[in-house]
């Protein structure tokens, strides 16, 4: 049983098989005369796409476009302001995931550089960390700052009910969740339809289901393929997407089988439905306001709710001067189109979360591409 | 942080928990996210430590399939 399964993880790497159907996909679209915008969602596929070059081995025929699927770059000045705040208030423990750790606020500020200077501020790999931090803490307040897709909801909704289960009171979690389908209709209806067809995220879309897609795809005439994130995988799907625009079939389609469903996965979506509900308008970097694309916790769980407490926080809205992040994660720029890029701008030295972040697309062109591509 | 890893269940520890491995590679998951009850054996996808789906292994060897047909047709 295992064997048969762990050949399917190496054969979905296996260089010969990427080779063969990049050959194919370009047989496929020879002719055609102008390149194929394909957006990509989440920037775990832009990291995909530009680790092993494809990218570069579709070109001229495709042209893919980098989306706003990383939860960390599209985090708002006024949150990161918020994140900060938060951690420099004494006796607090601060925990977030790692990610999002390094981004500096305007003034060079991140959760780094205050945890130096002595702030009491831990990374989690789980969210479930937090309550075990509290347990372990009665005496001080635990802060779990909860940012991500629908990926991770689930895992801070099951936090909360474990938190209420277990009676933990000083335990506040920040709501940063953001939803998938509900930036993308803002992106589509903000812009107009600027690709022609989408590749889905595979894992967000293993929670939400595919089934969750059928309104963009069908309001913006747009077919969307859901894809795993291996190279074939990623190959097998655009294959899949090309077919579909050049037949213009406008559907949602599958090519993630073995982890997504047409319904998702109903347990954890009824969990996030039962701790979280939709607010009016959240902030995103780069894109402003954006309507009903956030969660904050229910009032039913309200003594868990940090929101509550630190609200009147005041916010710093500036931006860094000059950084392109914004206009990148709506797949309007390229990193090379940011000046700073690879010279002011570095993994080492980030001036914007989209060269911090494990999915940002900064990073990944200067990972892959260099630092003067 | 979308990204998530193929992890074989190796033993349920608890009413929430999972010993589960990958390429030799072993940790405490929570699989408290899945509605249907899970065997070792069962592979899971595993992100920021919670499975979040289980693996449909039959979809996954069909897939398979599909990709050595793909493979034979153009180059064997
Ligand atoms: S290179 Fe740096 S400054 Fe420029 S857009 Fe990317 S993150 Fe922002």
């Amino acid at each position: 049983m295992k064997s048969s399964l762990s050949s399917i993880f190496k054969l979905t790497k296996d260089p010969q098989l990427v080779k063969a159907l990049i050959t194919k996909i370009k047989q496929f679209l020879s002719g055609i005369e102008r390149p194929l915008k394909i957006m990509e969602f989440c920037g775990g596929h832009t990291h995909s796409l530009l680790k092993f070059g494809l990218d570069e081995a579709l070109k001229p025929e495709i042209e893919f476009l980098h989306g706003p699927g990383c939860p960390v770059c599209v985090l708002s000045h006024e949150r990161l302001n918020l994140a900060l705040r938060i951690a420099q208030e004494k006796e607090i423990i601060f925990t977030t995931y790692g990610d999002l750790m390094r981004v500096p606020n305007s003034e060079g500020i991140s959760l780094l550089s205050l945890r130096a200077k002595g702030k009491d501020i831990r990374m989690v790999s789980n969210a479930m960390e937090a309550l075990s931090l509290a347990k372990e803490n009665p005496k001080r307040l635990v802060i779990f700052f909860a940012l991500g897709f629908e990926t991770t909801t689930p895992q801070t909704a099951f936090l909360l009910e474990r938190a209420r289960a277990e009676n933990i009171t000083n335990l506040k979690i920040i709501s940063n969740h953001i939803l998938t389908t509900s930036v993308l209709e803002y992106l589509l209806s903000k812009y107009g339809v600027y690709m022609d067809g989408i590749l889905g995220p595979g894992h967000v879309s293993a929670v939400i289901g595919a089934s969750s897609y059928e309104g963009i795809a069908q309001k913006f005439d747009l077919p969307i393929v859901i894809s795993g994130f291996d190279p074939l995988d990623i190959l097998l799907a655009v294959k899949l997407l090309c077919k579909k625009i050049l037949r213009k079939e406008k559907e949602v389609y599958i090519a993630y089988k073995r982890a997504v469903t047409f319904e998702g996965n109903l347990k954890a979506k009824e969990l996030i439905q039962k701790v979280f509900k939709v607010r009016e308008t959240f902030p995103w970097r780069g894109l402003g306001e954006v309507p009903y694309s956030g969660l904050s916790i229910k009032e039913k769980y309200e003594e868990l709710d940090g929101e509550k407490i630190f609200e009147s926080i005041p916010e710093n809205r500036e931006v860094s001067k000059g950084c392109l992040c914004g206009t990148i994660l709506q797949g309007r720029a390229e990193p090379k189109d940011c000046k700073l890029f690879g010279k002011v701008c570095t993994p080492s030295t980030p001036i914007g979360p989209c060269m911090v972040s494990s999915e940002g697309a900064c990073l990944a062109y200067f990972k892959y591409k260099g630092p003067l591509y | 942080m979308c990204l998530a890893y193929p992890y074989q269940i190796l033993e349920i520890t608890g009413p929430f928990t999972a010993k589960a491995t990958v390429d030799g590679v072993s940790k405490e998951i929570y699989i408290s996210l899945i509605g249907e009850p899970l065997r070792p054996g069962d592979w899971v996808l595993v992100h920021v430590d919670f499975a979040i789906q289980k693996i449909d292994e039959k979809t996954a060897l069909e897939t398979l399939k599909a990709y050595y047909e793909i493979f034979s047709k153009q180059y064997i």
